[in-house]
């Protein structure tokens, strides 16, 4: 099989028009991100704008209910509430840049749609965001959010509705506008070289982690877990522990009403190999190759692909991925916010529902929470 | 002439373009299985009826990038009624005897059982070649090697934003014919073509001594006219998915039978 940016994983699996405008994506990355001044300016904003460093939060009193130290990342603590902020603002600072004046993005749950509309209206871009009808009717707030930021929200009637679609609506609009638009992904999928820039524009999430661990107890954290769906946050916590053998990570994928049922969003935790967006990566499909509705009650999570570098993590075996079912992660949800007065997004609760269910007694654990979960009360509560 | 089995699916399509003097040949998109499986057969029939020199037959797909309202939506209801590749493929050995069929397949449905597998199928059915058009240049070289081994033309795409080292590489290594994108967007009627398009199918021409053709955009007889005085072939897509869903295979038969006449004409 090829060789890919990630093992047999990644390419560009995308109409011939694209190509030339991914070409040169990607030159254009590679030299901002070696422009001292393109990166200070970057750097400024995630600092003043954003609020970075995120804290690290050690869990008082989840720590003492498992007997071991848990370390919270605080990405629920950025501007907009998640950690989509740091990809979004690094993108739109890119195309503004390379002179294009017009921004498009997908969203699902919103966060990343909200981000994007966000760093539009600070750059003075136009923002035009892909979103399900059906997600549109679930988060009518980030609707409302968006267009204040001055974003147009496109209702998207294709399939089931929901982040799927959105993403291809997105990428049938970029087919027809690339010459004076850039496509705002909002996770470490798609064609090259969106997983890999992503991920360098997410790793700050990780690279902080791995000092404040240090600082805070003096060594590595025994374990590093964070959620996945398309898998932003969890490969920019990941990578820099990359080569620390000793420290184990996990990717928490959403099981939503059970792996056995089929009705769930865990493609790494499952197996499966296609083309879904642009790359070669973990898909869930059936046997002709049609691509299967994900399940999950995490918007975020709610999506049948996950990034090519974590399909690859996973062949090496560098990165254990499990997979949570919607109960226990809404039973994570509740108690998060009863032990710590931190109400969680529901993506980042899959990862403590694991945690909780997989303590690691005497040790010390370092958890991402990558967002929020205000977006999420209504969910919850009509359970 | 008509597809013997001994001859691959490259010479089939060299012929169907080289059949008829100086007219370029017309290939006429329909979807496989849309309305339904019968009614998908009688428009390919009631196609070639009505002068269709090759058939381009979608496999339908959960996730088509490439394809705009009108062909998404066609897939999304053959999907629906639980058309499979196997259906179109029955479909495909249907017309195969009669016209050669290019099969329009998304990669993710050429790689799910392997590359070898799938192309070794579409063959049985008698297809003459595959469009994958999600499979760009840089992406093909084991779909191409099992389209040989198999005798199908994997036939390449060149957009209007192909760079001139991008032509060139897929000019070298394209088979059957090559498929020119009119525009930068996805498959739709428009209302006038694009003004570099002859810019574009000269370009492609001093890449390959191929038949080119032209796809994306085309609807009417005029346009159809106007692209087939530029090029080898001319590809109407939406237009005859829109008439089978409509009027099913005496609809397409007569949009076919106007753009027949429009490119006799001239």
């Amino acid at each position: 099989m090829r060789e890919r940016e990630f093992g047999p994983y990644g390419g560009r699996f995308v109409p011939e028009t694209l190509i030339p405008a991914l070409e040169e994506l990607e030159r254009a990355w590679i030299e901002a991100a070696a422009d001292e001044a393109f990166t200070a300016e970057l750097g400024e904003l995630l600092r003043d704008y954003v609020g970075r460093p995120s804290p690290l939060y050690r869990a008082r009193r989840l720590s003492e209910r498992l007997g071991q130290d848990v370390y919270l990342k605080r990405e629920d603590l950025n501007h907009t509430g998640a950690h989509k902020i740091n990809n979004a603002l690094g993108q739109t600072l890119l195309a503004r840049r390379m002179g294009k004046r017009r921004i498009i993005a997908e969203t699902g749950a919103g966060q990343h749609g909200v981000a994007t509309a966000t760093a539009c209206a600070l750059m003075d871009l136009e923002c035009v965001v892909y979103m399900g009808a059906e997600d549109m009717r679930r988060q009518r707030p980030n609707v409302e959010r968006m267009e204040l930021l001055g974003a147009r929200v496109e209702s998207v009637e294709a399939g089931a509705r929901t982040l799927k679609e959105a993403v291809s609506a997105a990428i049938r609009d970029w087919v027809a506008n690339s010459g004076t638009t850039h496509y705002v992904i909002g996770s470490a999928v798609g064609p090259a070289p969106y997983p890999a820039m992503v991920r360098d524009l997410q790793r700050t999430i990780g690279d902080e982690l791995r000092e404040q661990v240090l600082t805070a107890v003096g060594r590595l954290p025994d374990r590093v877990i964070a959620c996945v769906g398309g898998g932003s946050n969890s490969i920019g916590a990941f990578v820099p522990f990359a080569l620390d053998a000793d420290v184990e990570l996990i990717g928490v994928e959403a099981a939503g009403e059970g792996v056995a049922t089929g009705r769930h969003s865990a493609p790494l935790a499952t197996g499966a190999r296609g083309v879904l967006h642009g790359a070669f990566t973990a898909v869930l499909q059936d046997a002709d190759g049609q691509v299967l509705e994900a399940h999950s009650i995490s918007a975020g999570l709610d999506y049948p692909g996950a990034g090519p570098e974590h399909a690859w993590l996973r062949d090496e075996g560098r990165v254990s991925y499990v997979a949570v079912e919607d109960d226990a992660a809404v039973d994570a949800f509740k108690l998060l916010s009863r032990l710590e007065g931190i109400i969680p997004a529901l993506e980042p609760s899959h990862a403590l529902a694991w945690l909780l269910a997989n303590p690691n007694p005497g040790g010390v654990d370092a958890l991402v929470l990558s967002g929020r979960g205000d977006k999420d009360l209504a969910e919850v509560l009509a359970r | 002439m008509s597809a013997t089995g001994a001859a691959t699916g490259a010479e089939r399509i060299a012929a169907a373009f080289a059949g008829h003097g100086k007219r370029a040949a017309l290939m006429p998109y329909l979807m496989g299985g849309h309305p339904s499986k019968e009614e998908s057969l009688a428009a390919g029939e009631a196609a070639v009826a009505a002068g269709a020199d090759l058939i381009e037959l979608g496999v339908p797909f959960s996730d088509p990038l490439a394809d705009g309202p009108v062909i998404h939506a066609a897939g999304t209801a053959a999907l629906e009624a639980g058309i499979t590749p196997g259906d179109v493929l029955e479909i495909c050995a249907a017309l195969a005897p009669r016209v050669p069929v290019v099969l329009m397949v998304y990669a993710n449905v050429v790689l799910a059982d392997g590359p070898e597998a799938f192309a070794a199928r579409a063959a049985a059915a008698g297809a003459a070649g595959l469009i994958v058009p999600d499979l760009p240049q840089d992406e093909a070289d084991e779909v191409r090697a099992a389209c040989d081994t198999a005798g199908l033309a994997l036939v390449a795409l060149v957009a209007p934003s192909s760079t001139p080292e991008r032509v060139a590489a897929i000019g070298a290594n394209a088979r059957g014919f090559v498929y020119a994108v009119s525009l930068a967007g996805t498959t739709g009627e428009r209302a006038e073509l694009p003004p570099e398009l002859s810019g574009l199918v000269e370009r492609v021409r001093a890449a390959t001594d191929l038949p080119v053709a032209v796809g994306f955009g085309i609807s009417t007889a005029e346009q159809a006219a106007t692209v087939g005085a530029l090029a080898d072939g001319v590809i109407v897509g939406s237009r005859v998915v829109r008439a089978a869903g409509e009027g099913g295979a005496a609809a397409v038969g007569a949009v076919i039978g106007e753009l027949a006449e429009a490119l006799r004409r001239g």
